[in-house]
C-alpha cells in the first residue's frame, strides 16, 4: 500500500540534515509531524495568551482538555467517513442535517415509541435506540450514494439538496419539539460524568494501547525480516514505541487527573454512603466514553483503508475512477457503499451528539458539515481525490475543536471565532498545497 | 476467406467478434466490424487515430457494452458485460492509457480487482509486492521503484507495470492497445520478444499499433479499420508495406486496386 504522504522515498537527493535522516529512519509522515507542531502551537497560544491577558491560562488544564476530547468526538466520528467521500472525488454537505434527522428519530424512538411499548427506562432500550438511529443513517446515506452513482446527479448537489431535505424532516417529524430527556443509559454515550471510565478502567485502556504498539513494533520489524525489506535502525524502533506509549500514558494520567466537581461527589457520597474524608474525595472522570467510541471507529476505519480490499478500491477510485472500473471494481456500488458508511458513521455522532445534549432537537448539527469537510482537509485529505488518513482526519477534528474551544475561552465573540475558522480552512488547503508542491 | 483455411484445420478461433457495432449519440464508433484471432496468432488492428480500434478492444475487454453483434469464445457464445466478466474469459487487457491508478505503487496497481488476501481477509500487501517483484524481474530488471505511487514513476516504468498486470494472470486472450507507445528503442525491443515468447506459448494477441513496420515484423494478420468500419483482413505474408498503408490511408482492400 502506498501512503502518498509519506515522502520519505528511497532515492531522495542525497545531502541530508540530521532532520531529514531522523525522518527518513522512523518513517515518520512528516506531514503528520507538522500537524501536530500545529496543534502544540495552538494549545500553547491559546494557554499563554490566557495567562497573560486574562490572568489565567485556561487551555492546558485537564478539565480542558478532557472537555476538548468529548466535544471532538462527534465530528471526529463523521470525519471518519468524510475522508472516503472525499478520497473517491465527492463531497457531503448533508452530515449536519441528517444528524439531526438521525438525532430526532432516535429521540422519539426513545422517548415516545419505546416506553410505551416495553416501558420507561427499560434496559434495552439505549441499544434498540442506537440500532435505529444507525439504520437511519445509512439508509439515508445509501440513498445519497445511489443518486449520484446510478443517476449521475453529482454528489455536491444531491447532499446540498439533503442539507435542507434533512433538516426539515426533522423538524417535521417532531413537529419542532425538544424531545427529552433521553434514557439514562444512551446518556452515557455523551459522555458525562457517569459516562467517563475512571481511574481503573482508563489504566487498562492505556496498557492494552501500550501493548498493542509495542507487539505492532515488533510484529513489523519481524516480518520486515522474513521478507528481506529493509529494517529501521533499532534506534528509530525504540524511538516509536517509547513516544507512542509515553503519549498514551500521558493522556492516561490527563483524563485521570480531571476529577469529579464537588458537588456530584457529594451527591455521590450520599448515595452511596461514603464518608468523605477531610482532605476531599477525589474521582476521576478517566476517559470519556465518545472518546473511545470515536478512538474505536478511528482504528476500524484506518484498517479498513489500509487492509482491506474495500479500503484499497477506495483509494484506487479517487486516483483513477477509470482506472479502477477497468480493473472490474464495481465503482458505482462503491460509492453507495461509501455513502452509506458515511451516513452510518453520522448516525453513530448523532447518537454521541444527542447524548451529550440529554435531548434531541432538530436543530442540532447545524454547521456540523463544514467542520467535518474541515477536519477531513485539514487533515491531509486532497479535495482532487487519491489521497488522505484517517489518523489525519481525526487530527484536523482536534485541529478545528482546539480553535473553536480556545477562542470561547479567552473570550473571542462568535463573529471573530467564525472568522477565524474560515480562514484557517482556507490557509490549510493553501499549506498544503505548497507542501505538495515541495514534496515531489 | 483467410480464415477458410484455419477452419479447415479444425482450430476453433479463440476469439470471434461478429458484426460489432456500436455509437456514441449518433457516432458509429464501431461499425459492423467482425474480427478473429486464433490461439498463438498475433493479429494487428490498424487504423487512423479515431478510426475504433480502441473502442472495439474495450467492447472485448468488457469496457464498453456493444449495441449490437456476437462475442465467440472457444466456438461459445460469451456474455462479457463488465471487465469481471472478461478476465473470467482470461481475456488481459494493456489499454492505451495504461489505466494506472496514479496514487497506488505498483503491486497494488498490478493485483487491483484481484488482490491477494490473508486467511482473515486482509489484503496481503507483502505477498504481492513479492510477486510484483519477481514478475518485474522477469519482463523489466531494471525496474526498483516497488515502494513509489506509480505516478512517480517514468511512461516506461508505467507501461512495463501495465504489461505486467497483463502477463501476470496467465492470459489466453491479449489486448495490447499501443504497448510500445511510451517506450524508447530498448525497450520496445524487449515488449517484442515478450510478444513473440506468449505468441510461443499459444497465446493469442490483439496488437493495436501505429507502426507499419513492427506490425509487418510481429503480426501473422492484420484487421485494418476507417471511420468505424472494417476495410478488411489480410495475411501479413500476402502484403507489403504500401498495401498496409493503402488500406489505412485509402481505405481500400488491396485485392480492389
Ligand atoms: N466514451 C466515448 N464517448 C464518446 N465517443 C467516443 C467514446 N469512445 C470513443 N469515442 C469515439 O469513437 C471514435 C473511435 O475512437 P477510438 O476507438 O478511440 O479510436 P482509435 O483507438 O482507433 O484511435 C472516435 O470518434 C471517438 O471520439
Ligand atoms: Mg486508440
Amino acid at each position: 500500500m502506498t501512503n502518498t504522504l509519506n515522502t520519505g522515498g528511497s532515492d531522495a537527493p542525497v545531502k541530508k540534515s540530521h532532520m531529514n535522516r531522523f525522518i527518513q529512519s522512523t518513517e515518520l509522515d512528516t506531514r503528520l509531524l507538522g500537524m501536530l507542531g500545529a496543534l502544540a502551537l495552538i494549545w500553547f497560544g491559546f494557554h499563554i495568551y490566557g495567562a497573560v491577558v486574562n490572568g489565567f491560562g485556561a487551555f492546558l488544564t485537564p478539565r480542558n482538555l478532557w472537555n476538548l476530547s468529548v466535544q471532538t468526538s462527534s465530528i471526529g466520528i463523521m470525519a471518519c467517513g468524510m475522508v472516503l467521500v472525499i478520497i473517491t472525488r465527492h463531497i457531503d454537505l448533508s452530515v449536519g442535517s441528517v444528524l439531526g434527522f438521525c438525532a430526532i428519530v432516535m429521540g422519539v424512538t426513545q422517548v415516545w415509541i419505546l416506553p410505551e411499548l416495553i416501558g420507561f427506562e427499560h434496559w434495552s432500550i439505549w441499544i434498540i435506540t442506537v440500532i435505529v438511529g444507525l439504520i437511519a443513517g445509512t439508509l439515508i446515506g445509501g440513498l445519497h450514494g445511489y443518486l449520484i452513482a446510478y443517476h449521475s446527479i453529482p454528489a455536491f448537489i444531491v447532499t446540498l439538496g439533503g442539507l435542507l431535505a434533512w433538516r426539515g424532516a426533522a423538524f417535521l417529524v417532531a413537529r419542532g419539539e425538544t424531545i427529552s430527556p433521553v434514557d439514562s443509559t444512551f446518556r452515557l454515550l455523551g459522555g458525562t460524568a457517569d459516562g467517563a471510565i475512571g481511574s481503573t478502567g482508563s489504566w487498562v485502556v492505556g496498557l492494552v494501547g501500550v501493548t498493542t504498539v509495542i507487539v505492532s513494533v515488533s510484529l513489523d520489524r519481524r516480518k520486515r525480516k522474513t521478507h528481506g525489506f529493509a529494517l529501521r535502525p533499532v534506534w528509530a524502533d525504540w524511538f516509536i514505541a517509547v513516544v507512542g506509549s509515553a503519549a498514551l500514558i500521558g493522556a492516561v494520567i490527563l483524563v485521570n487527573s480531571y476529577y469529579w466537581p464537588r458537588g456530584i461527589v457529594r451527591k455521590f457520597a450520599d448515595e452511596n454512603n461514603i464518608v468523605i474524608p477531610d482532605a476531599g474525595l477525589f474521582i476521576s472522570y478517566g476517559f470519556a466514553i465518545p472518546v473511545l467510541i470515536l478512538v474505536t471507529v478511528g482504528i476500524i476505519m484506518s484498517l479498513v483503508m489500509s487492509r482491506t480490499r474495500f479500503g484499497r478500491y477506495v483509494y484506487a477510485i479517487g486516483g483513477n475512477p477509470e482506472a479502477a472500473a477497468l480493473a472490474g471494481i464495481n465503482t458505482k456500488w462503491m460509492t453507495v457503499k461509501i455513502f452509506g458508511l458515511m451516513g452510518l458513521l453520522t448516525g453513530l455522532s448523532a447518537a454521541v451528539a444527542s447524548a451529550r445534549l440529554g435531548s434531541a432537537t432538530n436543530a442540532l448539527g447545524t454547521l456540523d458539515e463544514l467542520y467535518v469537510i474541515a477536519a477531513a482537509v485539514i487533515g491531509g485529505t486532497s479535495l482532487a481525490g487519491g489521497v488522505g488518513t484517517i489518523y489525519g482526519a481525526i487530527l484536523g477534528a482536534v485541529v478545528m475543536q482546539s480553535l473553536q474551544t480556545g477562542m470561547v475561552l479567552i473570550g473571542f465573540d462568535a463573529a471573530i471565532q467564525q472568522i477565524v475558522v474560515g480562514s484557517v480552512l482556507v490557509l490549510a488547503v493553501y499549506l498544503d498545497n505548497l507542501y505538495r508542491r515541495t514534496a515531489k | 476467406m483467410n480464415d477458410k483455411d484455419k477452419i479447415d484445420c479444425a482450430i476453433k478461433p479463440l476469439v470471434d467478434m461478429r458484426n460489432i457495432c456500436i455509437s456514441f449519440g449518433g457516432v458509429h464508433a464501431v461499425d459492423h466490424v467482425s474480427v478473429d484471432l486464433y490461439p498463438g496468432e498475433v493479429v494487428g488492428l490498424l487504423g487512423h487515430n479515431g478510426a475504433g480500434k480502441s473502442t472495439l478492444i474495450k467492447i472485448l475487454s468488457g469496457a464498453y457494452a456493444m449495441d449490437s453483434g456476437e462475442i465467440y469464445v472457444n466456438g461459445e457464445k460469451a456474455n462479457i458485460n463488465n471487465p469481471r466478466d472478461a478476465r473470467s474469459y482470461n481475456i488481459e487487457t494493456i489499454y492505451q492509457t495504461l489505466a494506472l491508478a496514479d496514487n497506488l505503487d505498483a503491486a497494488s496497481n498490478l493485483f487491483l480487482g484481484r488482490e491477494l488476501v490473508s486467511p482473515i481477509g486482509f489484503v496481503d500487501d507483502d505477498a504481492m509486492e513479492a510477486e510484483t517483484r519477481k514478475i518485474m524481474g522477469r519482463l523489466n530488471p531494471n525496474f526498483h521503484k516497488f515502494k513509489d505511487p506509480v505516478s512517480a514513476l517514468s511512461g516506461g516504468q508505467r507501461q512495463s507495470v501495465a504489461i505486467a498486470r497483463a502477463v501476470y494472470f496467465n492470459a489466453r486472450i491479449l489486448i495490447m492497445d499501443e504497448p510500445t507507445a511510451a517506450l524508447g528503442p530498448h525497450e520496445t525491443q524487449m515488449v517484442s520478444e515478450l510478444i513473440a515468447q506468449l505468441k510461443a506459448e499459444g497465446i493469442g494477441i490483439f496488437l493495436i499499433s501505429h507502426d507499419i513496420h513492427d506490425v509487418m515484423e510481429l503480426c501473422d494478420r492484420a484487421s485494418v479499420m476507417k471511420n468505424g468500419q472494417l476495410v478488411g483482413t489480410v495475411d501479413i505474408g500476402d502484403v507489403t508495406d504500401d498495401d498496409l498503408l493503402g488500406m489505412i490511408i485509402l481505405g481500400k482492400h488491396p485485392d480492389e486496386q
